[in-house]
């Protein structure tokens, strides 16, 4: 009989003695809990992608001034992705007698590739959802835009030499929230009708963009495509850099189930650690007698090895299963809070479930399997003999390797594997030493306590080493649980604050100077508090420091991105010199008094009034990192012929997830005062006074207020959904927590089966003995959950303020919750565990020899 | 009482005669370090045991029955001296080594049987026969178990099994190899007399039936005595062969 053929008839029979089927089942437990999760964020992450693609209507968008660049059609068409058209371009519509500047954007057939188009049949009525474009010869009209013409809907309206039948109302594009860009109400027109109108001439101004969408795969090759073939003046746009705040959104939400899925996968580390050591603890003597008749140390490795490889494969198919049915049930349970179908996960989750199996097990199993190797074959005749113990390298080296494997396939962001790992490294060697340090001290307890008590400090005591491994793994698995409470917090609160309920909804822009008041004295007619206007100035930059533009470009060139920094840093990266480049050519500034709100000054100093400091301006401290200036730097505008130079007095970090009007550069109050176009402002109407908007365009016609409720809505839908699965997320890995938790407990059941049979037969009362278990349990519990908070506290601080970019505030009631979970998991859980323990009938266990 | 036994004060050479010898020793010495310094737990003991006998190991606890016994096993490597066993010289050999050796010429019988609690009595007698890779291994199994009297139990789990019932198996799992030596380890010192006694009648029999060399370790004298030979330790010197 072959080895092979021998380890799966010895796996069979091993199955019966029950050790196998723990280790088996905290790993299925570990894949399920590993695979729910990854299905469920491929899902979802697959859905906000989608989502995100609607924000684009889109996957791709490639903008460009000039006319459609067809070769980009036709390699899409020839990959078999779709295409859809759309040239936007500023025009006066004419109804009747009433005239209005509006956006018109002649869209091809295709149009929307991704989202769906907002319509209704009467200005106030229900919203209909359509993927399509109007037809010839008919227009879609912004409710805003009806109103400024005084027309409704069936009315016939002017668009240069065409006519057009408005037929529906357009409430919400997909696309009009990726930038703030197109802020005149739009008029939605086909294509096909767009040379009848004759509006676009030889030179005419019009943004014509390609969209594409296709398979995740198509999108990918596309991409790279493009990159390749990009025409000078096109603008790329993917579902990646949709938006800041979107993309922003989706790099925390990536982070986090990542940092989630890992958690899930050290648990399971830990389960099968605890569950191989006791398998093979017990296989010791079996191993001694195999070797009396003859295995020899290979053998015996190969035979065990290969059980080792069967238990890997049952439990990542089978935990593949139930890992997949998980997240299809809770997926079923959420369909309506999800909003639509979640679209079908890829083959990824398998792969990585079954690879993380295979991992985990052999980082942690084989160390238990090689020590089983080396069991001494006298010891069938002095069970006292003890294999020579491994190579502590050898073991945490094998164990780290991987995670580490595990944890990068999972994250693939270097700077986060890291920092994750060196936190839980320091950690663990944390938890170790004060496990350690506890157990050296107990002593002291001992001997001031009740007998219950003093059986359950005991027993910490005397099981020494294996006390501080099981302080450490609880400590780890409730830390892990706790920072996933630390870090979820700060993200949905970070989420929370981005987007409060007060939120601005109204962007209004083009207010002339001489209606500031009466626009200022029209909300407080309609007693909604006064908005704050900003006022907008537009400028070149000339000199930096006196060196003329050009030249401060060529000494400071472009920061490209860094291959192998992390994708958050070269975000940065990108946006800074695309505000650099904004900055650097015909700029949008302004000036104010006070520090506006969502805005912080990070150095310099900010101005007060009157305090003779001159003409001074502050910069937005990425603008600045990219521009290469310093506080301190002069740098010189030409706000239309005439020349105004500026000292740089302070830098300040922006939110511009606010919705607010905010600057890249803005000046002290005084020095462009004189120059100022327009103002705008930005401002929260509620829902039930919307009918002040639209007496707000009938009183300034010529102003243009913008209902950005829909582009929260959207982006907050966008949120909701990642939210959602972050909770979703987090309540699995709590699971699989609880799971190895339990487990670990399981451990040593036996050993305690018999302990507590024998105080019994002793005399003690039950009551006593399930005290000292609990009491045991109980200051595991305790210690577990002190260790486990600081080391969560330490491990958030470092995801905070490093790639989560977050602001992070010590909570001290972390502890507190540690300590109360410790003792209600540990505590709760240990003692339930070993209930029937202390119940069964001394006699039994006795006569069975423990 | 067979003369092949060397006292410590006699020459350590190899005597004429001892090459017939299926297991043999050389000035074998075992030392341990211990808190309290180097311990000698065997001390030049040369001893020869010819092919087809029965010998007993006696002496006081601590008397070093049971290391010698490992030592003669090859379950364990002397701190010096040499150990021949069916020619080949276990002390020149790794354990793999060894352990190739005692798949092919060694039985096992222990005081505390060590039958795998998860494997059936069947299954137990069938271990070391598929660990050897024999394909036969339940046939052969279940014929051994019949000599033994517990065919009918074959299905039966250790715990299902009365003490004598499980040292029984643990005999046939012994003799299912044919192994030219067993060596048994205070084989009665688990059970009562009377089971005892028949399961020392059991090993006898089959002892003589498949003319194994059998070495027993015991501190019973009366079982000792059945012994054509009795070697006798004392702090770990043999003291009378």
């Amino acid at each position: 009989m072959n080895t092979i053929r021998f380890a799966f008839v010895n796996f069979a029979r091993d199955w019966k003695s029950g050790e196998q089927a723990v280790i088996a089942m905290a790993l299925l437990v570990a894949v399920a809990a590993l695979t729910a999760i990854a299905f469920f964020t491929n899902r979802i992450s697959l859905g906000v992608e989608q989502q995100a693609g609607e924000v684009l209507a889109a996957d791709i968008r490639v903008e460009s001034p000039e006319a459609f660049y067809e070769p980009h059609a036709k390699h899409a068409t020839d990959m078999g992705m779709q295409v859809a058209r759309t040239v936007v371009f500023p025009s006066v519509v004419l109804s009747g007698e009433h005239s209005a500047l509006a956006a018109l954007r002649a869209v091809s057939t295709t149009y929307p590739l991704r989202g769906r188009v907002k319509l209704s049949q009467t200005l106030d009525g229900e919203i209909e959802e359509v993927q399509a474009a109007p037809a010839a010869g008919e227009v879609w009209v912004d409710p805003r835009l009806l109103a400024q013409l005084s027309a409704n809907i069936g009315d016939t309206i002017e668009l240069g030499r065409g006519k057009f039948k408005v037929t529906k109302a357009l409430v919400a594009r997909p696309d009009q929230g990726s930038q703030f860009v197109d802020m005149a109400p739009g008029v939605l027109m086909p294509l096909e009708s767009l040379p009848q109108t004759e509006l676009i001439q030889p030179g005419s101004r019009a943004a014509y963009a390609l969209l594409f969408s296709g398979t995740p795969t198509q999108v990918a090759a596309y991409r790279d495509y493009l990159k390749a073939n990009r025409q000078t003046s096109e603008r790329i746009t993917s579902i990646a850099d949709a938006s800041p705040q979107l993309r922003e959104s989706m790099d925390r939400a990536g982070n986090f189930l990542n940092l989630a899925s890992m958690v899930s996968v050290l648990l399971s580390a830990i389960a099968v650690a605890m569950a191989a050591r006791r398998y093979a603890t017990k296989r010791l003597d079996i191993v001694a007698l195999m070797k009396s008749m003859g295995a020899s140390q290979a053998r015996v490795l190969a035979i065990y090895l290969v059980q080792l490889l069967i238990i890997a494969v049952l439990a990542s198919v089978i935990g593949t299963v139930l890992g997949y049915l998980a997240q299809e049930g809770l997926a079923f349970l959420l369909k309506d809070l999800l909003r639509g179908e979640l679209p079908t996960p890829t083959l990824e989750p398998v792969f990585l479930g079954v690879a993380t199996a295979f991992t985990v097990l052999l980082g942690f199993a084989l160390p238990p399997l090689l020590q089983l190797k080396r069991v001494p074959p006298v010891r069938v005749l002095r069970r006292d003999v003890e294999a020579p113990p491994l190579h502590y390298l050898l073991i945490y080296g094998l164990a780290i390797a991987a995670v580490i494997a595990v944890v990068a396939t999972i994250v693939r962001d270097a700077a986060l594997v890291r920092q994750v790992v060196y936190g839980l490294a320091a950690t663990f060697a944390v938890l170790y030493l004060s496990g350690w340090l506890l157990v050296r001290s107990l002593s002291v307890v001992r001997g001031r306590v009740g007998v219950s008590w003093r059986y359950g400090v005991a027993n910490i005591a005397r099981r020494g080493r294996e006390s501080v491994v099981q302080i450490v793994a609880f400590g780890l698995g409730l830390m892990v649980l706790l920072l996933l409470m630390v870090v979820r917090n700060d993200l949905l609160n970070n989420w929370r604050m981005s987007l409060p309920d007060d939120a601005p909804n109204q962007f209004i822009i083009n207010i002339q100077p001489s209606q500031v008041e009466n626009v200022r004295e029209f909300f407080v007619a309609q007693g909604i508090a006064p908005p704050t206007l900003s006022p907008m100035a537009s400028a070149r930059m000339t000199h930096i420091n006196d060196m003329p533009i050009a030249e401060w470009r060529k000494k400071y060139p472009r920061r490209n991105p860094i291959e192998g920094d992390s994708n958050a840093a070269n975000d940065e990266r990108r946006a800074n010199e695309n505000a650099r480049n904004a900055s650097e050519r015909q700029a949008n500034l302004s000036w104010v008094d006070a520090l506006p709100e969502g805005n912080k000054i990070v150095a310099g100093k900010w101005w007060s009034a009157n305090d003779g400091g001159g003409a001074r301006l502050s910069v937005e401290q990425g603008t600045a990192l990219a521009m290469h200036v310093k506080i301190g730097d002069r740098i010189t505008y030409d706000f239309a012929g005439e020349s105004i130079t500026a000292t740089i007095s302070s830098l300040r970090e922006v939110k511009w997830d606010s919705f607010r009007p905010n600057y890249f550069v803005v000046f002290s109050p005084g020095v462009i005062d004189h120059a100022v176009g327009t103002y705008i402002t930005s401002m929260h109407v509620p829902t039930t006074k919307r009918a002040t908007m639209r007496e707000f365009m009938r009183r300034f016609p010529e102003v243009t207020a913008i209902d950005i409720d829909a582009v929260i809505s959207q982006v907050r839908s966008v949120m909701d959904k990642v939210s959602l699965a972050v909770e979703y997320v987090s309540s699995f890995t709590l699971l699989a927590g609880i799971t190895v938790l339990f487990a670990a407990i399981q451990a040593t059941r036996d050993e305690r089966r018999y302990e507590s049979a024998m105080l019994r037969t002793l005399g003690a009362s039950r009551r006593v003995v399930l005290l000292g278990v609990a009491s045991e349990f109980g200051v595991l519990g305790i210690l577990s959950g002190v260790l486990a908070a600081t080391g969560a506290t330490a491990v958030g601080y470092l995801l905070a303020t490093g790639p989560f970019n977050l602001e992070y505030s010590f909570d001290f009631t972390i502890w507190a919750l540690g300590i109360v979970a410790g003792i209600m998991l540990v505590g709760g859980v240990g003692t339930l565990a070993t209930y029937s323990v202390v119940n069964a009938p001394p006699v039994q266990t006795l006569r069975r020899g423990g | 009482m067979n003369l092949a036994i060397h006292t410590p004060n006699e020459s350590a050479k190899p005597v004429a005669g001892l090459k017939d010898s299926v297991l043999r020793t050389e000035g074998l010495t075992k030392e341990v370090t211990s808190p309290e310094g180097r311990l000698t737990i065997l001390s030049d003991v040369t001893i020869a045991i010819p092919a087809g006998q029965t010998a007993a190991i006696i002496g006081t606890s601590g008397a070093g029955k049971s290391t010698l016994l490992a030592l003669l096993a090859g379950l364990d490597e002397p701190s010096s001296g040499k150990v021949w066993l069916n020619q080949a010289e276990l002390t020149a050999l790794d354990e793999d080594g060894r352990a190739a050796v005692r798949a092919k010429h060694v039985g096992f019988v222990f005081q505390s049987f060590h039958l795998v609690p998860s494997l059936t009595a069947i299954e137990n007698v069938m271990l070391p026969l598929e660990l050897a890779g024999q394909s036969n291994a339940r046939q052969a199994a279940l014929e051994v178990l019949d000599k033994v009297g517990l065919a009918p139990r074959a299905g039966h789990y250790p715990r299902q099994l009365s003490g004598g019932e499980q040292q029984r198996v643990a005999i046939a799992r012994a003799f299912v190899t044919k192994p030219a030596i067993l060596f048994a380890d205070e084989p009665t010192g688990n059970l009562d007399a009377a089971t005892g006694e028949r399961i020392i009648q059991l090993l006898f029999e089959l002892n003589r039936a498949t003319n194994t060399t059998l070495v027993l370790v015991t501190h019973d004298k009366a079982i000792a005595e059945r012994c054509e030979r009795v070697i006798k330790l004392d702090a770990g010197k043999v003291v009378s062969a």
